[in-house]
């Protein structure tokens, strides 16, 4: 059982604290990400659990034991860097025994353990080779076959991908995704890429100067991001922020946009939605919410109209990009590759509101998902 | 703009000068100690060792045999022979002759010579006919001549020099003396400082700044200013003059910078690898043995290769904490020191003593020099 529990955990450098009280519950087995922009504390936090960062203040619990004090070789864990830290005079077979051997593992258990782990990652051909003499994959995987042959609870993993080119990485991903279902551990995986952290995480701890923003399951956070930072971090192209004014009408509220109306989806709680009334807000609109023509069997009544000029077409084979400005605001909006918009064109798109974000333009807060406050 | 070009060339041919010409001021008295060591005392004062290669022609002094084998006839003596008889030399061409030190080449070959009541004739073979009206000294008579000797090179400096037991000017047990000073006063310098720079790169403990700051300072303290405090130490602790003493000295003097070279290069260490040996269950004194020393070997190449120079060439320290007045434990600079007193004018000799003392250094240059360089670099050019 490797549950990790972060409680309270503090991180200061002198008089600079970087990281403010995070609490977090990581299941055994569970498939972790952290995402976040540079010096979010994401590292920072992994290196605490790895032990390779002291805890200034807090607990920090790896199964049933506290492991604030514990150095990091006795915490059962395993790490993979950013740039792999192979051991660079150590043949591959060297560098993945070396913990085997650390721990006066006998020579017989050491082989069968790396011969193991180098089948799977298919890299038995290279046990003789120096690391210099590997490819950027093959470092890679020699990396992640140091850590699995110690069989560690946890899996400790720091950007591992960055360095690998575009199409490597969509092979890593999946293979690292197939080693968690394979071995079974606890992986907790550091990342400011959101595609690696939408594809491989059972959960996504997003993070922003050193505070935890949101917890969620991938699709959760897509769809449910708890502020604004978080509904622009997740997506690509952004959610587009829209200034708006909300407004009551007859049947339920609206965003008021650009002189037109946005009628809003129906609320769990419109009494919170009613304290916002006629203030300014911030619509939320992911660009694949926004179509060329109204998409069909949808009621009027969820759809609403955006009037702008293309700054920008942008196809891509499968889809088109249109960079529009409307109402004095630029918008990115994901149509079909057959719209005919062209550069220069005026045009008007349909906005599918069962799907749009309302936030508060001074905490930057969800109204329609946010925490209650 | 257009000047940068030229600017350049220019440079870069400074540069091809300067290399060419510390060549030369390297090579030159180099090999000419080389092969002066090489060749005998005669041949060094005749001829520069630039023209060891070529034939010379050099003056020889010759004498008559003596009055005993003179025959006598009418009041006139004659002493006849050849000066290659009996001399234990390989007969030479003679080309020029004279009777006086002052003109030893006066006459060629085969001419006849009258004066005073003497004639002589020297053949080109080295037969003489040397006539007199008065008796001829029981010596037989001086004179020169001059002949082209062909190249001849000799081990007989290096024979007398290292392998001649009754020598006791002999460089053989200086050898082996600055070998027993310098191995262990490489070693031990860079076993001590290998381990403080671990520490002082990598491990968190306080005072750390503060440390490196103080053998930052050491660098800079003249070893001279530590001599006689040090020897004083040295005979109140009971160490006294000896190799214990020398080792010591050195290791002191060449801590410092051992220290800095080797802190510089492993902390330029990448901390990943480090960290990630620590996550492999590696205590500080695995890394430092089996991660840290094999990456750091071409910093612990270079220091050696100077420690080892420097303790090769030192007089100084020697002087001073080793050689005592039984001179059983003298090193080769000082042993040359003596032979420049002694044997000033004995160039061979001192050439060969001189070769002798050079030999390990060059051998360990030429061998290391790779290192040297890398490990000099490495730590400051990524």
């Amino acid at each position: 059982m490797a549950q990790i529990t972060l409680n309270k955990l503090n991180k200061t450098y002198g008089a600079v604290e970087v990281i403010h009280d995070i609490d977090l519950k990581i299941a055994d087995k569970e498939f972790v990400v952290f995402v976040g922009p540079s010096g979010c504390g994401k590292s920072t936090t992994l290196r605490m659990i790895a032990g390779l960062e002291e805890v200034s203040d807090g607990e920090l619990w790896i199964g049933e034991d506290m492991v604030n004090d514990v150095p990091s070789k006795d915490r059962d864990i395993a790490m993979v860097f950013q740039n792999y830290a192979l051991y660079p005079h150590m043949t591959v077979y060297k560098n993945m025994a070396f913990g085997l051997a650390l721990r006066k593992a006998k020579e017989s258990e050491i082989d069968a353990k790396v011969r193991e782990a180098a089948r799977i990652l298919d890299i038995e051909h290279l046990l003789n080779r120096k690391p210099k003499a590997l490819s950027g994959g093959q470092r890679q995987r020699v990396a992640l076959g140091r850590a699995m042959v110690r069989n560690p609870e946890v899996f400790l993993l720091d950007e591992p991908l960055s360095n690998l080119d575009a199409k490597l990485r969509g092979t890593m991903r999946a293979e690292i995704t197939k080693l968690h279902k394979r071995l079974d551990a606890t992986f907790v995986y550091v990342t400011h890429d959101q595609v690696e952290a939408m594809t491989m995480a059972d959960r996504i701890v997003v993070m922003r100067d050193g505070h935890i923003l949101q917890v969620d399951t991938p699709q959760e956070l897509y769809d449910r991001p708890v502020d604004m930072f978080v509904a622009s971090f997740i997506g690509a192209p952004q959610m587009n922020m829209l200034p708006a004014t909300l407004r009551h009408t007859e049947t339920g509220f609206a965003a008021e946009f650009d002189g037109r109306l946005m009628p809003l989806p129906v609320q769990d709680n419109p009494a919170r939605l009613a304290s916002f009334g006629d203030r300014g807000v911030i619509l939320g609109i992911r660009p694949e919410d926004m179509h060329e023509a109204p998409p069909p069997g949808l009621p009027s009544e969820q759809l609403a109209a955006i009037h702008g000029t293309v700054d920008l077409a942008e196809p891509l084979g499968s889809e088109k990009h249109l960079n529009l400005s409307a109402g004095g605001v630029q918008i990115v909006a994901r149509v079909s590759a057959r719209c005919p918009a062209v550069t220069g064109a005026p045009i008007d798109l349909t906005v599918d509101m069962r799907h749009v974000h309302l936030f508060d333009p001074d905490t930057e807060q969800s109204i329609l998902y946010g925490r209650d406050s | 703009m257009d000047n940068i070009a030229g600017t350049k060339s220019s440079l870069t041919w400074a540069v091809h000068i300067t290399v060419v010409l510390l060549v030369a001021l390297w090579v030159f008295p180099t090999v000419g100690l080389l092969v002066s060591s090489f060749r005998t005392g005669d041949q060094i004062s005749t001829s520069g060792w630039w023209r060891a290669a070529f034939p010379t022609e050099q003056t020889m002094q010759f004498r008559t045999a003596g009055a005993d084998e003179a025959i006598e006839e009418d009041g006139v003596w004659t002493l006849t022979g050849n000066v290659f008889d009996g001399s234990g030399t390989d007969p030479l061409t003679i080309s020029a002759w004279g009777t006086s030190s002052r003109t030893p080449n006066a006459y060629e070959a085969g001419e006849m010579v009258e004066d005073d009541g003497e004639s002589w004739t020297v053949l080109e073979n080295g037969d003489y006919t040397y006539t007199s009206t008065e008796e001829p000294s029981r010596r037989g008579e001086r004179f020169f001549g001059s002949a082209l000797v062909a190249p001849e090179f000799t081990f007989g400096n290096y024979q007398r020099m290292l392998f001649d037991p009754s020598n006791v000017q002999g460089m053989s047990q200086a050898f082996f003396n600055t070998l027993t000073v310098s191995i262990p006063a490489t070693i031990i310098p860079i076993v001590v400082a290998a381990f403080a720079a671990y520490a002082l790169a990598w491990m968190e403990f306080p005072g750390r700044a503060l440390l490196i700051a103080a053998v930052v300072g050491f660098l800079v303290v003249p070893l001279q200013l530590a001599l006689i405090p040090l020897l004083r130490l040295h005979n109140a602790i009971g160490i006294g003059k000896g190799y214990m003493g020398v080792w010591l000295a050195h290791t002191a003097f060449g801590l410092p910078l051992a220290i800095y070279i080797l802190r510089n290069y492993m902390v330029g260490l990448p901390r990943d690898i480090i960290e990630n040996a620590r996550v492999d269950g590696a205590t500080d004194f695995q890394i430092f043995m089996r991660i840290i020393l094999p990456l750091s070997f071409p910093a612990l190449a270079a220091f050696a290769i100077f420690q080892f120079l420097w303790t090769w060439n030192d007089l100084l320290v020697a002087l001073v904490f080793l050689i005592d007045s039984s001179g059983k434990t003298t090193v080769m600079t000082r042993q040359i020191i003596e032979l420049l007193g002694t044997r000033g004018g004995d160039w061979e000799i001192l050439a060969t003593a001189a070769f002798v003392s050079m030999a390990v250094p060059l051998a360990v240059f030429f061998l290391m020099q790779k290192y040297l360089v890398r490990g000099l670099l490495a730590g400051s050019v990524k």
